[in-house]
């Protein structure tokens, strides 16, 4: 299976990259941007085949070490690899 | 004596200048400790040092702090043994979870390479005790991210418990807006464990501990370990 992992600054976290990209957006004279938060996306490919199992996997990967929950969120989807 | 391990990162690069500081300060030879060993030998103190461990891939620190050695690092800590994290060593001990927060890219983009000044808030742990409470020194930064960040019942308990153990200020030794060089909440630069015993600090010691180097404040953190370990003995 493939797990598609989204990470992303909590609510509230000062985000000063994002802050910079609106600013870059801005000045390209795209108008409209009322707000701009960085991520992460990760794309992992697993031997497992069970999505309960899978699940269980990606839990304890995002836990332990790709996001870390302090100031992060983090969301995925599975899907069935061919 | 005092028997110092420092540990050795891939990427690590102020873990022989806080080598150099140690044995010049304390007299006694320091022990370097490779990141795949399983075991730390015996320490009076444990430095992780500063640089940028595994490229600060990810997350700053946060591969280092899943390293082979850290297992026993945290196992020797959370067993009493005194730990300091100097700059990305400090980003290391908030990824292992030794110390609580988490240190986020500077306010400004930046990395911030200068001398800053700091009042010692706690002169009573492991490695401060050197010091006058409410002394200002000066020390340099180098870093992009410095940012210190945590929720604020976390911040409360960190001033609550006297664990906040140094905050950027101006000459005067007044913590305010302008002093703070990266955002960081509450302007803190270091806090410690509950124990005093392990201390997160993202200003170098190492980088002015003798006048040489342009001054020597940094010189009373690495005394206060020996103090510390001579007055255990």
């Amino acid at each position: 299976m493939k797990a598609r992992i989204k990470i992303t600054l909590k609510n509230g976290v000062l985000d000063p990259q994002g802050k910079a990209i609106q600013h870059a957006l801005s000045a390209l004279g795209i108008a409209g941007v009322e707000d701009v938060r960085q991520g992460k996306y990760i794309e992992v490919n697993l031997h497992e085949t069970s999505p309960d199992k899978a699940r269980e996997t990606v839990e304890r990967m995002c836990k332990d070490l790709l996001a870390n929950t302090v100031i992060e969120n983090y969301s995925y989807e599975l899907l069935e690899t061919p | 004596m005092l028997r110092a391990s420092v540990i050795v990162f891939p990427g690590s690069n102020c873990d022989r200048d806080i080598k150099v500081a140690l044995e010049n300060v304390t007299g006694f030879p320091v022990t370097m400790v490779w990141h795949g060993d399983a075991n730390v030998p015996v320490s009076d103190v444990i430095v992780l040092p500063g640089g940028f461990s595994y490229g600060d891939y990810l997350r700053c620190g946060a591969m280092a702090a899943h390293s082979p050695i850290m297992r026993d690092v945290v196992a020797k800590a959370k067993a009493g043994t005194p730990v300091i994290g100097i700059c990305n060593g400090f980003q290391v001990l908030c990824e292992s979870g030794l110390l609580p927060g988490v240190l986020m890219r500077n306010a400004s983009l930046k990395f911030i390479c200068r001398d800053v000044l700091l009042k010692v808030d706690n002169a009573e742990t492991f490695f401060t005790k050197c010091h006058l409470k409410d002394q200002v020194i000066r020390l340099p930064v180098a870093h992009a991210e410095g940012n210190y960040f945590a929720d604020t019942a976390t911040l409360d308990q960190l001033v609550d418990e006297n664990r906040v153990v140094m905050r950027y200020c101006d000459a005067e030794g007044n913590v305010t807006e302008a002093a703070n060089p990266n955002g960081s909440q509450r302007n803190i630069a270091g806090i410690c464990d509950k124990t005093g015993r392990v201390l997160g600090l993202m200003p170098h010691p190492e980088r002015l501990f003798e006048l040489a180097l342009g001054g020597s404040d940094g010189r009373r953190i690495l005394e206060s370990m020996l103090l510390s370990v001579l007055e255990a003995a």
